[in-house]
């Protein structure tokens, strides 16, 4: 199984000019521990709302790629959204899952990845465009290029192993992450 | 009846165009009887992203990845989708986004439905507590100053401004057929 930080810091490694949307509790700090960045949006809270950021960003930016990595309990609770975004089918959005069937910030109870819900096969149901298992750390190549180059939607459900890894905390205030980013963002075109 | 000189039928058209002056480029909608001239508006409309939502509060974070984005978006719903977004209303205060939900009613003028009076009747209480200020419209020509200004406040501020669209307003859902 994935250690979820090496895959983390292959997936985000040589970025360009990357979006980056974290699901609330271990993925955001999984993005931070692999390196602050003014384009990483680190959610704290709204748990079931990263996939749909990623829409609302995927359709303003569609020259630029938007990643959306969640856990599997975030992504469950926003489930429907995944509909959603079969709909509008944006080519530019990649919403990786860090799976690991439990509810880290809770004390691990099991997920419903656990019992054998596939989010790719839901995914595929809602006509996103590609859907992909990984379960080896090998295969973080092939996950980064399609974060990059892949035509979207796609759904990436990557089972990572359930060990913790030590907390790396980035900023909370969402004032200020809202400005550093749309200020990044900006000058992007520069 | 000419439609064009009608403000009782032509409200939704006179959002629409405050929508097109203010430059929204998303709308998130679950689809609606009330909002049904607008949403089609919006979805003939190829400068703006319409969006047909499996739930309201999806909305609320295509909301905040807009104006990450760049963009401006706004929400249509009924009273019962409110009751959806709560939690996830927290996004829009905890970052400052600027968001515009028209909102219509039920549960109260000439409701049939009984099922539909306990969320319509803490509808306006629920948006106050969650931070949004609330505008409501009970006649057809207050509609365009009414949203005109509900969007200089919300994109101007950054601001949550939420429109509540009296079922006076919106006519008497028809219920036999």
């Amino acid at each position: 199984m994935i250690d979820r930080r090496q895959f983390v810091q292959g997936l985000l490694f040589d970025r360009k000019n990357l979006l980056v949307v974290s699901g609330l509790g271990s993925p955001t700090y999984d993005v931070a521990a692999s390196g602050d960045h003014p384009l990483n949006f680190y959610l704290w809270g709204a748990m079931g709302s990263a996939a749909m950021i990623g829409l609302g960003l995927a359709l303003a930016q569609p020259g630029l790629r938007v990643l959306v990595l969640t856990g599997d309990g975030e992504a469950l609770m926003g489930l429907g959204s995944l509909a959603t975004i079969g709909v509008k089918r944006p080519a530019n959005l990649v919403i990786v899952v860090l799976d690991n069937q439990h509810y880290g910030e809770t004390g691990m109870q099991p997920s419903h990845t656990r019992a054998g819900v596939d989010l790719v096969a839901v995914a595929r149901a809602c006509k996103f465009a590609e859907g992909l298992h990984v379960s080896e750390i090998e295969a973080v190549n092939r996950v980064r290029d399609l974060v990059h180059n892949g035509v979207g939607p796609i759904m990436v459900q990557a089972r990572i192993s359930n060990d913790a890894a030590p907390r790396v905390l980035p900023i909370r205030d969402g004032h200020a992450l809202k400005l550093r980013f749309t200020e990044a963002l900006s000058k992007l075109g520069d | 009846m000419d439609d064009s000189t009608n403000t009782a039928l032509h409200w939704p058209d006179l959002i629409y165009a405050q929508f097109r002056r203010v430059g929204i480029r998303q709308v998130g909608y679950v689809p609606d009887a009330g909002h049904s001239r607008l949403i089609e508006l919006i979805v003939n409309d190829p400068n703006i992203h319409d969006v047909v939502l499996t739930t309201e509060e999806e909305g609320v974070g295509l909301v905040a990845g807009a104006a990450l984005g760049g963009q401006r978006a706004a929400l249509l719903m009924q009273s019962s989708g409110v009751g959806n977004c709560i939690n996830m209303f927290s996004l829009l205060q905890n970052c400052g986004f600027p968001c515009l939900v028209l909102i219509t009613m039920r549960g109260e003028f000439a409701e049939f439905n009984p099922w539909q009076v306990p969320m319509g009747a803490i509808t306006e209480a629920s948006l106050k507590l969650c931070g949004f200020l609330t505008y409501r419209v009970e006649e057809a020509d207050e509609v365009d100053d009414v949203v005109g200004a509900g969007c200089d406040m919300a994109f101007a501020g950054d601001l949550q401004v939420a429109i509540v669209l009296s079922q006076r307003l919106i006519g008497r859902k028809e219920w036999t057929r």
